[in-house]
């Protein structure tokens, strides 16, 4: 088909009609305001997306959602997403975009703590607010900086006592990644495990390139453990868990683990290697709530399939909701604002009632002990209610400090 | 004896990861001087070959000779479209093989997604003593060693691996004496990503399938067939032995973060005190 110039024009300006049209529409219905902007900043491509692909739809169906019911305050919310492509350099760049030239009210995203850090101090200087959606290792002190996910007291406080009392997992063995995600966490077991009358054999670090785990697996074997504990982290350590169903076998000793599920590892290893891991969690599909039922059926529409959601899509959901509680608890979207209504702002979602503590910006929620079944997913064992961000609480009290920005390392 | 065992099976695994990941490097690098920057993703490729192989029903045995046919001939187109207008022009190989990495990975990611592929592990365990060792990786042993004298066989025993070694040695002699020299060429870049893509099946079991498994391994399959040296088999063979008895022992008896510096630590002595690598003072061999 050739097209002339006349013709090339009177599409062009139909074209050009049209989507103007729709835009007035869609300001019409909300009173022509001006949007309420949210910038999400995740990996949509690189190594780290694993992580981040479906917290970004989690992120972008939040926002819908709000969309559908008037927007917040009477305004529209306009979401303003950018690729940080697994690079920290990205994470710079873009969070300073989203602040000067997208003029966003606030700033979700950051997986890893090395994203967050920084992007932490890119927020303070823009005088922005920041809501990371990832589990870590607790401890940063920052008004301008809220977490949603879980902190190492929440999840080891239900799951340790539970593996060592239900499942006489008294004599622990644990392998840990070489970061500082592994290194606290696994401080954090070895001190809970201690209080609980337990013993810790060994502490091992795997820096994140590790594949051959046969020497640990029979280090682990000599040491006779009643259970292994799984600090592991990303792509290569994956390995561990062939591995150890090779060997050892989850059947003749006990497996557990903080991190496993998070990246969706289940639903990518057979179901000899997934079934009967144990982890402690705030939120995976097989939930029995109504609540989280009706989430993933949501979720799976939204997307158009069927895929495993998993804790991460839930955190991206869960981030945009309770920001969206606190704004309109504050009356306003300007950071400051809403900063200062945060304490006490809650969100019924998925996975329980979530609610964040003012003197620290870390949220409490339950924390469910789930087992790694055969089809790609976990059974429910047992729930614990509301657990506070108790490692945090101990060395952050940001009414106290309003200006703290430091990231505290529990004394274990 | 039990402890003997142990210490072996250890030693084992390592040398036998080393070889598997080194030998097809020591054809393209170490025969040809092809500084091939992708090596690591004709790893992935034969792992991803071999989940597919599974998938449609072949057995895992059989799936390992799939791969390495797919990623031999994905070799050789390799070689027909890019290296073969490269050959004794280092950079520009190492140029033009890293973007075929980085679009590998890409290519990779975009068909089968970012997560990793799995392929069930057919046996099961053997205990020795008291401590259970997994069968798979005794089998691994057993296909490293085979894979290694089956090169060692084709490069010394027949007619091609006469002209082959021939053609390394001096092209245009070859050339003058008739050979078909641009096919030798191609056949053995073929060849060693041949051997590449079945060492990558073979690590399925144990590593899974994603696409950036090859940044694992590209390091350590260099470190290895440098400190080798120049004749490129007996050169890995030995490098591995040592690398694999440092690391199976060290990472055994400490933990595999020591086991890792360690084995670094001792390919920077071996380069400082032998700079040729292993074989640097013998004259003549494979």
């Amino acid at each position: 088909m050739t097209l002339n110039r006349r013709q090339f024009m009177r599409t062009a300006s139909g074209a050009l009609v049209y989507a103007s049209a729709a835009s007035v529409l869609r300001s019409a219905g909300l009173k022509g305001e001006e949007p309420i902007k949210v910038a999400n900043v995740l990996d949509q491509t690189g190594g780290l997306n694993i992580y981040s692909l479906k917290q970004i739809s989690g992120c972008a169906m939040g926002v819908e959602d709000l969309n559908k019911a008037g927007g917040l305050l009477g305004r529209p919310i306009e979401l303003l997403f950018y690729d940080s492509q697994s690079n920290n350099q990205f994470n710079s760049q873009y969070a300073t975009q989203a602040f000067v030239r997208g003029k966003a009210h606030v700033l979700q995203g950051g997986i890893t703590s090395s994203s967050r850090e920084v992007m932490r101090p890119i927020v303070r200087k823009f005088g922005g607010l920041f809501f990371y959606n990832s589990l870590y290792e607790g401890g940063v002190c920052d008004r301008r900086h809220v977490s949603t996910g879980m902190v190492p007291a929440q999840q080891l406080e239900a799951l340790v006592p539970y593996v060592m009392g239900e499942h006489g997992g008294k004599r622990g063995y644990i392998l840990a990644a070489d970061y500082n995600y592994g290194h606290i966490t696994a401080k954090w077991m070895q001190k809970i495990i201690r209080e609980n009358g337990g013993e810790d054999l060994a502490v091992e670090f795997f820096p994140l390139d590790v594949t051959n785990f046969a020497p640990v697996i029979s280090r682990i074997q000599a040491a006779k453990p009643d259970v292994v504990w799984s600090v592991l982290v990303g792509g290569a350590h994956m390995a561990f868990y062939r591995q150890y169903e090779a060997t050892i076998g989850k059947k003749n000793l006990m497996l557990a683990s903080t991190t496993y599920g998070v990246g969706r590892e289940q639903t990518e290893l057979s179901a000899d290697e997934a079934e009967g891991i144990l982890i402690g969690t705030s939120f995976v599909d097989d939930l029995p709530s109504p609540a989280a039922k009706s989430f993933v059926k949501k979720f799976q529409a939204w997307e158009g399939n069927s895929d495993y959601v998993g804790e991460y899509g839930e955190y991206g959901y869960r981030g945009i909701m309770l920001w969206a509680e606190a704004v309109r608890k504050a009356g306003s979207p300007e950071p400051d604002a809403v900063i200062a209504a945060l304490d006490g702002v809650q969100y019924d979602g998925a996975g329980g009632l979530y609610t964040i503590d003012g003197k620290t910006n870390h949220t409490t929620m339950d924390i469910h002990v789930v087992r790694g079944n055969r089809t790609g997913s976990f059974d429910l064992i047992k729930s614990f209610g509301q657990r506070p961000p108790k490692d945090t609480q101990l060395v952050c009290d940001l009414d106290k400090n309003p200006d703290d920005t430091t990231q505290y390392e529990p004394e274990v | 004896m039990e402890q003997v065992a142990i210490y072996a099976y250890q030693i084992g695994v390592s040398f036998s990861i080393f070889i598997l990941i080194s030998l097809g490097l020591a054809v393209i690098f170490g025969m040809m001087r092809v500084i091939n920057l992708a090596q690591g993703e004709f790893l992935m490729l034969g792992a991803y070959a071999c989940v597919l192989a599974t998938q449609a029903g072949l057995s895992l045995w059989l799936s390992m000779f799939v791969a390495a046919a797919v990623v031999g001939l994905f070799g050789i187109v390799v070689e027909r479209v890019i290296i073969r207008f490269l050959y004794g022009r280092i950079v520009d190989t190492l140029l033009a093989t890293w973007g075929l990495s980085l679009f590998l990975v890409g290519g990779i990611t975009t068909l089968f997604g970012p997560q990793s592929e799995s392929v069930v592990n057919p046996l099961g365990n053997v205990t020795v003593g008291d401590i259970a060792l997994s069968q798979y990786s005794l089998a691994m042993i057993a296909i490293a060693i085979a894979l290694l004298i089956g090169t060692y066989c084709l490069w010394r025993f027949t007619r091609f691996g006469l002209i082959v070694r021939g053609t390394m040695q001096n092209p245009d002699m070859a050339r003058g004496l008739g050979v078909n020299t641009d096919r030798v060429f191609m056949l053995t870049f073929g060849f060693g990503a041949a051997l590449t893509g079945f060492a990558g099946a073979v690590l399925v079991p144990i590593t899974g399938a994603a696409p950036p498994m090859g940044v694992f391994f590209i390091a350590k399959a260099f470190i290895t067939v440098i400190s080798g040296g120049h004749l490129p088999l007996i050169g890995t063979v030995s490098a591995s032995a040592i690398f694999g008895a440092i690391d199976g022992f060290v990472a055994f008896v400490s933990s595999s973060v020591v086991g890792e510096m360690s084995v670094l630590f001792v390919a920077i002595i071996l380069l400082r005190l032998l700079p040729m690598g292993i074989t640097g003072h013998l004259r003549r061999g494979l």
